[in-house]
C-alpha cells in the first residue's frame, strides 16, 4: 500500500515538474515576444522619426547604403577567393594527371628493363623485347634483325604478323634499316600508311658503344593504336639501350659457356676423365 | 566478398603480368596471383577464389575465351567480375568477349590508371 502511495506521489512530482518547466518555456517565449515587439516598434519609431526628419532618412539611407557597398565588397571577395580556390584544384587536377601519366611511363620503363636484363638466353632476350613491343608499344607487324658480323649484315631472326622469311638480310648502311643501324639514330615516320620491309614505319638500332648489334622494324601497329605517345618515345630510347646490351650480354655469354664446355673437354681429356666437367 | 580482395591475372606474358601486378599493387591490401596460361588459370580459378580476373586472350594451351566460357559455365564463378586485356582490337572480338560473359574489355597497350580504374570499380573500392 505504501509502496503504491510512494508511486503516486512520484508520478505527481513528475508530472508538477513538467507544469514548471512548461510554465518556465511560457515565460521565456512572453519574453522574447516582448523583446522583438519592443525592436519593431523602435525601427518603425526611427522610421517614421527619420521619414519626418530628412537628415536622419539621409543618415539611414546612408548606413543601410553602406551596408550594402560592404556587402557586396564581401561577395566579391568570397567570389574571387572562390575562383582561386577553383583554379588551384584545375591546377591540382591536371598535376595529377601528368603524375599519373609519368608513373605509367616510369612504370613500363622499370618493367621493360627488368625483364630485359633477366635472363642471359639470346632467344629468352629476343622474346622479350618482342613482348615490349608488342604489348608495351603496340605492334602489329614487326622484326628482330642481329647483326652477322661476317656477312656484315642485318638478318632477320624473329618476327611477329609476318613470316620470318618475308624479311631480307639488309646490308648495313643499305636502306632504312641498314643506314639507321649505320648511324645509330631512330628512324620514325608519324603517321600509319604502308610500309614495306624495307621501310619500317620504325627503325630502333641496336648498338653497345659504336658497335651494331642489331635493329627493331616496325611495320604496323595495332588497330586501336593511332600515334605514337611520349611513352613510346621513351621505350625505343630504352630499348637501343639496354636491348643492345642484353643481346650483347646474352651472346658473349653463350659464347663464353661454349669455350667453358671445350675447355672443360680438353681438361677431362688431359686428365682421363670423360664425360666429367 | 572475401578480405583482402584476390585478383587473378591469366596472361602469358612475364613483362605484362609485371606490369600489371606493379599497377595493381597501388590497390593497398589486395592478394594477387599470377596465372601464365589460360589452363593454369582455369585449375587456379577453380581451386580457389578470386574476387576479379584479368584474362588475356591470346595464350598458348587455352586461350582467354574458352577460359571465360567454362569459368562462366561453373555455378560458383558466375558472378567473379573479369577483366579481358588483349592486343585484339577489333569491335567483333569486343563483343564476343563481352557476350560470353566479360564486364571490362581493355586494350593494349594499356593505361595503367585505366586497369586501377577498372580494378576499384569492379571489386566496388573507394
Amino acid at each position: 500500500m505504501s509502496e503504491d502511495r510512494s508511486k503516486i506521489f512520484a508520478r505527481a512530482d513528475e508530472v508538477l515538474n513538467l507544469f514548471k518547466r512548461g510554465a518556465e518555456f511560457t515565460k521565456e517565449l512572453i519574453q522574447e515576444n516582448e523583446r522583438l515587439r519592443r525592436s519593431l516598434v523602435d525601427i518603425e519609431m526611427r522610421q517614421t522619426f527619420a521619414a519626418q526628419d530628412p537628415d536622419q532618412w539621409d543618415k539611414l539611407r546612408e548606413e543601410l547604403l553602406q551596408r550594402i557597398k560592404s556587402l557586396e565588397a564581401e561577395r566579391q571577395s568570397s567570389l574571387e577567393r572562390l575562383r582561386t580556390l577553383e583554379e588551384e584544384n584545375r591546377q591540382f587536377a591536371t598535376r595529377h594527371v601528368e603524375i599519373e601519366e609519368e608513373n605509367n611511363i616510369l612504370a613500363n620503363l622499370y618493367v621493360a628493363s627488368f625483364q630485359l636484363h633477366s635472363t642471359l638466353d639470346l632467344s629468352e632476350v629476343v622474346k622479350v623485347v618482342m613482348e615490349i613491343v608488342i604489348n608495351l608499344v603496340g605492334a602489329e607487324t614487326l622484326a628482330i634483325y642481329l647483326m652477322d658480323e661476317k656477312t656484315n649484315s642485318l638478318q632477320a631472326v624473329a618476327s611477329e604478323g609476318m613470316n620470318l622469311s618475308s624479311f631480307p638480310p639488309v646490308a648495313l648502311r643499305s636502306g632504312v634499316i641498314g643506314g639507321a643501324v649505320a648511324l645509330g639514330q631512330t628512324v620514325c615516320a608519324e603517321g600509319s600508311g604502308d610500309h614495306s620491309v624495307n621501310s619500317p614505319l620504325v627503325c630502333i638500332p641496336l648498338r653497345v658503344q659504336d658497335r651494331p648489334i642489331g635493329a627493331i622494324a616496325i611495320y604496323k601497329l595495332l588497330q586501336q593504336k593511332e600515334s605514337f605517345a611520349p611513352l613510346d618515345h621513351e621505350l625505343f630510347t630504352l630499348l637501343g639501350g639496354h636491348a643492345a646490351t642484353a643481346i650483347f650480354s646474352a651472346r658473349l655469354y653463350s659464347q663464353s659457356e661454349r669455350k667453358r664446355n671445350t675447355i672443360q673437354g680438353v681438361i677431362d681429356l688431359l686428365t682421363n676423365k670423360p664425360g666429367q666437367r | 566478398m572475401s578480405n583482402p580482395p584476390r585478383i587473378l591475372i591469366v596472361e602469358d606474358s612475364p613483362t605484362m603480368r609485371q606490369l600489371l601486378v606493379f599497377a595493381l599493387k597501388r590497390l593497398k591490401n589486395v592478394d594477387i596471383v599470377e596465372a601464365q596460361d589460360g589452363m593454369d588459370g582455369l585449375r587456379k580459378v577453380s581451386s580457389d577464389h578470386f574476387d576479379l580476373a584479368l584474362i588475356d586472350i591470346n595464350m598458348p594451351v587455352m586461350d582467354g575465351l574458352k577460359l571465360i566460357s567454362l569459368i562462366r559455365s561453373e555455378e560458383n564463378l558466375k558472378e567473379m567480375p573479369i577483366v579481358v586485356i588483349t592486343t585484339e582490337g577489333a569491335k567483333e572480338d569486343r563483343e564476343r568477349a563481352l557476350a560470353l560473359g566479360a564486364q571490362e574489355y581493355l586494350t593494349k597497350p594499356v593505361q595503367a590508371n585505366r586497369v586501377l580504374a577498372v580494378a576499384r570499380s569492379l571489386l566496388k573500392l573507394e
